[in-house]
């Protein structure tokens, strides 16, 4: 008989993970609380640093997962320790008996409106990066024609009085891919990406930082400090440009934040539940930070994905691959006999 | 401009403000820029409204002007403080209203000072007993008066006779309110609204019946800024920066502004001559400049109090304009007549602002 896993969250950790464990024989049940499969991913349109199709990652990681049985628009209700199993009850009702859990929970994106002086939720044309993706997805133009766009880095990351001290990871190369997009489309505008320092750490994320300013978008290094409507509803945009102290003030048609990550409410509810310890960030903590990413401190329990922290995509395919063998090495272990 | 998000901001910054029983501390600059503004609060409030408002002449200045000129040590301020807040104990108080912002900004800071250090909680309390024999209090409830307003709009709409409403158009007026930069911008919570979208003035004009104009520049300072305008070396950084909020609400065509600040309506007001008189540049319509008015003063205008006693004829920019544009009934004549009937003296008319 087939050992059940059971997987929270079908976002490309979940999808990448499920994947890997049906192909190494085992029974899956993966529940996800949205409608469609794919999490973040889904929402997006395309990837830095290459601009490939969002979609196409997400067909591919789904074409991996025919035996797999989902459950959209379903959460834990409840989630108990047996002896070396995990009973969960699902809001659908139904019962599941796993012998592992793999927490594949992702994150949320903060919620911009709490940064009250960029105006998101009080001015219609100020936007966050989700918000801009969608766009670019239903292939909505931005009418009128603008003149001039921004983009402000770390929103909610790197922020103390946000409650986040760490970095997003992604948001900057976000960011910059959405500003190169942005200018391909609108090449008469003028594009502005206020940053607090860029940190392109990935393979060819330079190239694209290098295209950017190549195509014209102005990085300035500095703070946003307050956004504010003018009579002819643009968005008077004042910051600061450490490089030159001086004080900026730019008119913009549309400003763009990039919300950064933080931890998975819906995650959280069920790590209560299983007693997962969090680090100060919120995300939840590994068994070790070193050799043992993708185990908890709980026997059977398995992390992968941006449910320890902020990673980007590759990260999260990466760790999804290593939790699935973690995973099939602890089934062996303490479950087929010798 | 999505209303609601504001709404959802405003309800995240409430603040617990008690009905009645205050005890009542005047501003220093107040009583002699808008004397009248200070005495129209305490008509409303214990004559009109019948709350329980106690003041005392023992009370002296918070210490603040000093305090923020660097004059004095945070220390003797916090002893003032101390003072002030035993005054309102040994009356058998235990709610708190100050008339400045510039006050209530310091009350909050020394507070939160207080909380975070109780070890200079005790050496305060000990310099107020050696130097005043009186007991270390703190207060319950601390709002500012323009909270308190805000608290009893509606109740001061149902005894209003007028509106903020154009007669001739039947059009809700359009207001700036300027928030004083120490309300909350220091402590948002301690505001109503908080400190990006503060709500204690639109709340006020909103029940009144006027209409509320965002513009660019409505967080920026009025120009007073303590030391912008106390070294007379800087004033010009004063007048710079009322000018920018001219300039930036103008293309809006406000009709008043609205402050909760004892600064700010001075050199919003006293700043448009200056920028009249040496640009020739004046914002309202036809040579006039933009009315501006205390809290207390709109809700004396709506409640129907005679301008005059208002004080409105001390004000640089004329209100005849705005009265006429809300039909509110004045003596042209009495303008310049003091309480005993005698003339106060008429100002010099300015060149360039009517």
């Amino acid at each position: 008989m087939k050992n059940n896993i059971l997987v929270i969250g079908g976002g490309a950790a979940g999808l990448e993970a499920a994947a890997n464990l049906e192909r190494l024989g085992y029974n899956i049940i993966l529940i996800e609380r949205d409608k469609q499969l794919g999490g973040h991913l889904a929402k997006w349109d395309r990837l830095f640093p290459d601009g490939l199709p969002a979609q196409e990652v997400l067909d591919s990681l789904l074409d991996n997962i025919s035996n797999v049985k989902c459950f959209t628009e379903t959460d834990i209700q409840a989630i108990n320790i047996l002896d070396k199993s995990f009973n969960a009850i699902l809001s659908n009702g139904i019962t599941v008996l796993a012998d592992a859990v793999l927490m594949a929970s992702g994150f949320d994106i903060f919620p911009a409106a709490k940064k009250e002086e960029y105006g998101y939720g009080i001015y219609e044309n100020v936007i966050t990066n989700q918000d801009l993706e969608q766009m670019f997805k239903q292939q909505q133009s931005i009418s009128p024609i603008p003149r001039a766009i921004g983009f402000v880095h770390c929103v909610g990351s790197r922020d103390e009085k946000a409650g986040n001290p760490a970095c997003s990871k992604v948001c900057c190369a976000t960011a910059v891919k959405q500003a190169c997009e942005v200018k391909e489309l609108y090449p008469d505008a003028d594009v502005y990406c206020f940053y607090m320092d860029l940190r392109m750490f990935g393979r060819r994320y330079e190239d694209l930082y290098l295209k950017a300013q190549k195509s014209g978008v102005r990085f300035i290094r500095g703070r946003v400090s307050e956004v504010a409507q003018t009579a002819d509803n643009r968005l008077l945009v004042k910051a600061e440009d450490t490089l030159s102290s001086k004080p900026v003030r730019v008119n913009l048609d549309m400003l763009v934040l990039m919300a950064g990550m933080r931890p998975s409410e819906a995650g959280h509810k069920v790590g209560i539940q299983l007693n997962l310890t969090t680090e100060d960030d919120g995300f939840f903590s590994a068994k070790d930070g070193m050799l043992s990413l993708q185990k908890s401190k709980l026997p059977g329990l398995f992390y992968a994905g941006a449910c320890t922290g902020a990673k980007t995509l590759p990260d999260t395919l990466h760790e999804a691959r290593s939790a699935a063998m973690e995973i099939d090495r602890y089934i062996k272990e303490n479950f087929i006999k010798k | 401009m999505i209303y609601e998000g504001k709404k959802k901001i405003w309800a995240d910054y409430q603040k617990e403000i008690p009905e009645d029983h205050y005890f009542y501390v005047r501003s220093c600059i107040r009583q002699s820029f808008f004397p009248a503004s200070e005495a129209t609060f305490i008509d409303i409030t214990k004559r009109q409204l019948g709350k329980d408002i106690f003041e005392t002449e023992h009370h002296t200045t918070c210490g603040g002007i000093a305090y923020h000129s660097d004059t004095i040590p945070h220390e003797t301020v916090m002893t003032i403080i101390a003072r002030q807040f035993a005054l309102m104990k040994k009356y058998g108080y235990e709610n708190y209203v100050c008339s400045c912002i510039t006050s209530f900004g310091l009350y909050c800071e020394t507070l939160e000072t207080w909380r975070e250090f109780p070890e200079l909680q005790e050496k305060i309390a000990d310099n107020l007993w050696k130097t005043c024999q009186l007991e270390f209090a703190k207060p319950k409830y601390l709002v500012h008066a323009s909270d308190l307003i805000f608290k009893y709009r509606m109740q001061i709409a149902a005894k209003s006779k007028y509106k903020l409403i154009n007669k001739q158009t039947g059009l809700p007026l359009k207001v700036v309110e300027h928030i004083g930069c120490h309300y909350s911008k220091m402590f948002p919570s301690k505001g109503v609204g908080g400190a990006e979208y503060p709500y204690v003035l639109v709340g006020m004009i909103e029940a009144w019946g006027g209409q509320i104009i965002d513009y660019p520049e409505r967080r920026h300072c009025c120009g007073f800024g303590f030391r912008q305008y106390l070294i007379k070396g800087n004033r010009s950084y004063s007048v710079s920066n009322t000018h920018k909020k001219f300039e930036s609400m103008e293309p809006f065509k406000p009709d008043m502004i609205i402050t909760n600040c004892p600064g700010c309506p001075y050199f919003l007001d006293r700043w448009q001559y200056v920028i009249a008189e040496t640009q020739g540049k004046t914002y309202g319509q036809d040579g006039h400049g933009i009315p501006v008015f205390t809290y207390e003063e709109v809700a004396g205008l709506v409640m129907g109090y005679n301008p005059w006693d208002l004080g409105l004829q001390t004000h640089q920019v004329s209100v005849e304009p705005l009265l006429d544009k809300i039909g509110i009934e004045y003596d042209p004549s009495a303008k310049y007549l003091g309480k005993n009937g005698k003339v106060i003296g008429e100002p010099k008319k300015p060149n360039c602002l009517k």
